[in-house]
């Protein structure tokens, strides 16, 4: 590698690293609250799987350990989601409100890299809290797994992270166009994406039209391939069907984010709108 | 840290019939809301040398804000150009963020964070790596005059000045050829604002570095710069010494001399437009 080029790919890797090292210090200045809203999240995972018991306990004829896990799956997919989108979203709002948005805006950081850098610690955050969620939810039910390849589901899970991104990049743009309410517009497209998904029931329920959105988002495949991997032990091999459009989407997404993004960008800054108060 | 970025030769800050305007809401015409546009600056040229301080004097909703936003590439402009060491700042905006750096009249950090933490991850967005940064941060905190046991407290427990020291290392630790200025001095009490002034000087005679200074200050800027401009409604109508300013127009002192430009006393704000 030409030395010019080594001493910008130094460069960026450092910044990258720069902006994980500002997420970790501020998870640490918030741990309390982090906790807070963890343990707020594990309350509405529960009201949510419990209905696999409460089906039962109604008089349906269910296979109660299927159903939970399936719901467990869908709310742990969706609390995901959710932390991808909401530290994605924080490239602009937090910093807005915080007031460093300019500084960081007008440092010598590459825009890719500074929202890879987020990614990147939304990912290690986002599946950190995932398992510990699975796990703490899975001790309130005496779910049986033996054949779940936890494996596949990690790699899965991250395969899906990238689309995730893209999109997130999408929705971080949001409070630069809309100080105001931009913000609220990514929980918007959270949910949306989850509903045209499968969140909690498979994809054939829902009508023809929105089973044809179903085949673009990559939570269809990804709340797919991780129902597989857990409840029938799917291993990597035999999630080809689940892994390729998730491979597809992410190479489509992670460009048009990046395209998207930098479109607000440039946007805001014909407007003034890339500043501290909006 | 020593920008990559080729410096020779050009002049430091070339602006050049640099115009920008914002778009404003101006009431309803029926269901349709009528917008006009407003120039924040409106055929702003000079040149700043290597190594000069130059002031830019004028009111809130002058355009001196606009003008600073602008070189720091954070806005686009409608028309002319502006360049830093020959640099386009629109066009080059990655060379440019390496050659420049700011302080504002807010400080700006992540308030839960201690000013270790703030200056740390900031230093990596220029690329200093943690080895740098672990024996550098301790280093310029001390020179600007920061005391070493509180290194480690969230900055929304330190008062403004402090920030202000802050602001002023984090400024200095990623060593910017230019250094733009915001009226780094409002709001701070007057110990806190003559210690900066000193650190400004320091910065500049020091590092080589050039230093354009937007401020309200009459005072901070003719002690501070070489040649002091006045910017009125986004137009800069003077820019020179401060004592040929007031030799220019007869008067005894730098806020006669605005009067007198400008045909309005300095204390006479109009509401503030987009700045």
């Amino acid at each position: 590698m030409p030395q010019g080029a080594a001493a910008v790919l130094r460069h960026e890797l450092i910044g990258l690293a720069g902006v994980f090292e500002r997420n970790v210090y501020l998870v640490r200045r918030y741990i309390w609250w982090d906790i807070a809203f963890f343990v707020w999240t594990v309350a509405n995972t529960l009201t949510i799987v419990f209905i696999g018991e409460g089906v039962q306990a109604t008089g349906g004829d269910v296979d109660v350990d299927r159903l939970t896990t399936t719901l467990l799956v869908g709310a742990v997919v969706w609390a995901y989601l959710g932390v991808i989108f909401e530290i994605l979203t924080e490239t602009v709002a937090w910093e807005r409100w915080e007031g460093t948005i300019e500084y960081t805006f007008m440092a010598p950081l590459s825009r890719p890299v500074h929202l890879f850098g987020m990614g990147l610690f939304a990912i290690v955050y986002g599946v950190v809290r995932a398992i510990l969620l699975f796990g703490v939810v899975a001790l309130f039910f005496d779910l049986e797994l033996p054949q779940a390849d936890y494996f596949a589901a990690l790699v899965l899970l991250l395969v899906a992270s990238v689309s995730f991104i893209g999109i997130g990049m999408m929705c971080a743009v949001l409070p630069l166009i809309s100080p105001e309410k931009g913000t609220q517009l990514g929980f918007m497209a959270q949910g949306i994406l989850l509903v045209i998904s499968g969140v909690y029931y498979p994809v054939d329920v829902l009508p023809g039209w929105m089973q044809l959105f179903s085949t673009i988002s990559p939570a269809t495949y990804a709340l797919d391939g991780l129902r597989d991997a857990i409840l029938d032990g799917d291993g990597l091999l035999r999630l080809g069907d689940e892994l390729w459009p998730l491979v597809v989407i992410g190479i489509v997404s992670i460009p048009l984010g990046l395209w998207v993004f930098r479109t607000g960008e440039t946007y805001a800054k014909r407007h003034g709108k890339l500043k501290r108060s909006g | 840290m020593t920008p990559t970025t080729n410096t020779n030769g050009a002049p430091a800050v070339v602006v050049d019939d640099l115009r920008k305007e914002f778009v404003r809401s101006n009431g309803r015409e029926g269901l349709r809301r009528r917008r006009k546009r407003v120039a924040a600056l409106d055929g702003v040229s000079f040149e700043v040398r290597r190594g000069e301080t130059v002031a830019i004097l004028g009111q809130n909703g002058s355009g001196k804000s606009t003008l600073i936003r602008l070189l720091s590439t954070l806005l686009l402009q409608e028309g002319g150009g502006a360049s830093i060491f020959g640099h386009d700042v629109f066009a080059e905006t990655r060379a440019v963020r390496r050659l420049i750096n700011r302080v504002s009249v807010e400080a700006s950090f992540f308030k839960k964070m201690s000013a270790v933490e703030n200056l740390s991850y900031a230093a990596r967005f220029y690329g200093m790596a943690p080895a740098a940064t672990r024996r550098q941060i301790p280093e310029i905190l001390e020179r600007v005059g920061f005391p070493r046991d509180r290194i480690g407290e969230p900055m929304e427990d330190l008062s403004r000045g402090m920030q202000q020291k802050v602001a002023l290392a984090r400024a200095l630790l990623t060593a910017p050829i230019v250094l733009l200025l915001d009226e780094p001095t409002t709001g701070l009490d007057p110990r806190s604002k003559i210690e900066v002034q000193q650190f400004i000087r320091e910065i500049r005679e020091m590092h080589d570095a050039t230093v354009l200074l937007c401020t309200h200050d009459l005072v901070e800027a003719e002690e501070l710069a070489e040649r002091v401009g006045i910017l009125d409604r986004g137009r800069l109508i003077e820019l020179a010494p401060p004592e040929e300013l007031k030799r220019r127009y007869g008067a005894e002192t730098l806020e006669e001399a605005f009067f007198a430009a400008t045909g309005k006393a300095f204390e006479d704000e109009p509401p503030e437009e987009e700045e």
